[in-house]
């Protein structure tokens, strides 16, 4: 929730000066940490990292390791191969049909347009709603933010149904059936489409409060709209944008629900979790494959996260009620 | 490398550029038809402007809503009283049949488990976390890693967790580190995890609790920052410390933020979909709604039936949206 994202923020500035309280208040604050608290905290994080870290010990030992032995005991016998990657990505040794290659591709060429199109156009309709203005755009702001309550569920048949069958009334058709089956089309509508009230609702929050006199300015310097969009509030709005960009590439690239609905486990378009989801069943006692393959599918968002955590953090939590 | 490997390896290539063509084909396709109608919109005047501008803001945003969300919404709440090809209307026949199947009881009842179970647990131990790493040095490290889970996906989550839960006969050396545990411990015949009904099911919630509460943390950890510290002070010098500090003044004084951590993780509990279909598929009485919702309508292509799933779900849903919303529509109200 937003609100919590600020509280965040409000929580870093407050906890901020803490050094400089009097030092009554730090006493008391001192005579709380105990050794204890220290000492579980500590085993509660390295539960929480230890199975992470036992995938990717795994994902690195040979297979006759780690069929014999627990990826514990590498310690003590270590022994570092990259043939699991290898053989994940480009043979066909990982189910029937080759490598993950295609489908850690399918994922870039999915998240990448599937984050582009509703970051521009929910920055479009935000700086609409919140300075071109009409009767009633404060209605259609709250509709759209209420659109938030329907769950992706309610929407996947029909809109799979529109894809395959297009949209007919009677006899009459509106949208003809558009084939799009083996593309990356009805991934990107959809994710585009699930993305928005969130999108809108984030960037309008920001957008609305850019300063009114530089907004004024370059109307009076005779600037139309759509050159008030691109030269000043797209600018102006880049940490909003890349907070949602950020949040909605993560979510498009852990998506699971989306993609089997609308690309299935077909190597031309299905992403990773789709792929990984299918053969989890399948390859059961390869865990030297399925813990590389889980690893190529993680290391992605990992990266993001542990290098864009700020922006991660306040997207994350402003959509956590997304879906 | 040998010649199958390196053609292999061109036949990949191709076809990655193939795609990323595509793709980035598609960006640029989409920028410049932006480009060319604001252009053209640009050279507009007159009273027509304003209306223009926000139709072409506006518009696209609008459509796609329209044609995504509220249409498919009301035509899955339509189909939910049809039967299952959609020819005919079958009045309440589907919901009838989700209330009182007793396989489709039992899937209620274990989504009723987790939506309880899961989102306290995971609350609980954030706030606990949060209050404990509070007054720690380098509390950025923990926390962080803590909340690392939150980027991985549930499928990865779930491979990450089966392979803890991976379980041999105990005469094998163990490769999972659960039952490596458990025997350690002494348990001499432990069971097959995964298999094991009814606790399989709260097995999976560990999934849900390990992703989901470096999110409650650091939620809370923020509210908890936030407490004057002049009213902790004050309680304190009211006797007030400890325990009865933690019920009296902490918890009260982050109630609102408490509530919406656990609903907000109710919300993503009730929709749990990847969890189930990643380990179990939804056998072994590990059932939710979300999967059995998707496994009628998109594997047995049972579309009535599915969209009543969809409907209960959403109805199960809304309150807990719809408090999140008010709540955000208060907090902003007060700025």
């Amino acid at each position: 929730m937003t609100q919590s994202a600020e509280s965040i923020e409000a929580g870093k500035t407050t906890a901020a000066p803490a050094e400089e309280r009097p030092p009554a208040v730090k006493a008391v604050r001192k005579s709380f940490s105990s050794p204890t608290a220290s000492i579980l905290v500590i085993i509660v994080t390295v539960l929480w990292t230890v199975p992470t870290f036992g995938l990717l010990v795994t994902s690195l030992r040979p297979a006759k390791d780690v069929a014999s032995s627990g990826w514990w005991s590498a310690f003590l016998h270590p022994s570092i191969t990259f043939a699991n990657y290898n053989s994940v990505l480009f043979e066909s040794s990982f189910g029937a049909t080759g490598g993950l290659m295609p489908y850690l591709v399918n994922s870039l060429a999915i998240s990448i347009p599937g984050s582009f199109f509703p970051l521009v156009l929910a920055a479009m309709a935000a700086y609409a709603l919140a300075w071109v203005r009409f009767k009633g755009s404060d209605v259609v702001f709250f509709t759209i933010f209420a659109l938030q309550v329907v769950p992706l569920q309610m929407s996947l048949v029909p809109l799979l149904q529109l894809f395959s069958g297009g949209a007919h009334i009677g006899s009459v058709t509106l949208v003809p059936a558009l084939n799009l089956g083996n593309t990356y089309f009805p991934l990107w509508i959809a994710h585009t489409m699930f993305a928005l009230p969130l999108a809108i609702f984030l960037l309008h929050n920001f957008i609305a409060q850019l300063p009114r006199d530089v907004m004024e300015a370059a109307q009076v310097d005779g600037a139309n709209h759509f050159k008030i969009f691109r030269s000043i509030v797209l600018p102006l709005a880049t940490p909003a944008l890349a907070s949602f960009a950020i949040f909605q590439f993560l979510w498009v690239w852990n998506d699971l629900l989306v993609a089997l609905t609308f690309a299935g486990g077909r190597p031309d378009v299905a992403p990773l979790t789709a792929r990984l989801a299918q053969i989890t069943g399948q390859l059961g006692s390869k865990w030297e494959l399925l813990t590389a393959g889980a690893f190529i599918s993680i290391v992605i968002p990992l990266c993001v996260f542990f290098a864009l955590q700020r922006y991660f953090v306040r997207g994350l939590l402003a959509g956590s009620v997304k879906g | 490398m040998s010649d199958p490997v390196v053609v292999l390896a061109d036949s990949t290539l191709s076809d990655a550029a193939t795609k990323f063509t595509n793709a980035f084909g598609a960006i640029a396709a989409f920028l410049a038809i932006l480009l060319i109608i604001f252009f053209a919109a640009g050279r507009a005047s007159g009273r027509i402007v304003k209306p223009l501008a926000n139709v072409i803001f506006l518009g696209p945003a609008v459509v796609l809503l329209f044609v995504g969300l509220v249409v498919p919404a009301v035509r899955t709440a339509f189909l939910s009283f049809k039967n299952d090809d959609s020819t005919k209307a079958v009045g309440l026949k589907n919901y009838d049949w989700a209330f009182t199947t007793s396989a489709i009881q039992h899937v209620l009842l274990n989504t009723l488990l987790w939506i309880i179970i899961a989102p306290v647990l995971t609350t609980a131990l954030g706030l606990g976390i949060a209050l404990l790493v509070d007054r720690m040095k380098r509390q950025a490290v923990y926390k962080s890693l803590i909340f690392m889970p939150m980027a991985i996906s549930f499928v990865g989550a779930s491979i990450i967790w089966k392979f803890v839960y991976n379980s041999r006969d105990p005469s094998q050396p163990q490769i999972g580190l659960l039952s490596q545990i458990v025997i350690s411990l002494g348990w001499k015949h432990p069971p097959n995890w995964i298999l094991w009904q009814p606790f399989n099911t709260f097995l999976l919630m560990v999934i849900l609790i390990w992703v989901q509460t470096g999110f409650a943390m650091v939620v809370l950890s923020a509210a908890i920052k936030a407490i004057p510290e002049e009213i902790l002070e004050a309680a304190r010098m009211d006797g007030a410390t400890g325990a009865k500090q933690f019920f009296w003044v902490t918890v009260p004084m982050i109630r609102n933020t408490l509530i919406v951590v656990l609903t907000t993780v109710m919300i993503t509990t009730l929709k749990i979909f990847d969890i189930i279909r990643t380990m179990t598929g939804g056998n072994f009485g590990t059932q939710v709604l979300a999967n059995e919702m998707y496994s009628q309508a998109f594997e047995q292509y049972n579309i009535g039936r599915g969209s009543a799933l969809a409907v209960i779900l959403f109805l199960a849903v809304l309150p807990l949206v719809g408090y999140n919303i008010v709540q955000l529509r208060r907090e902003r109200a007060t700025r």
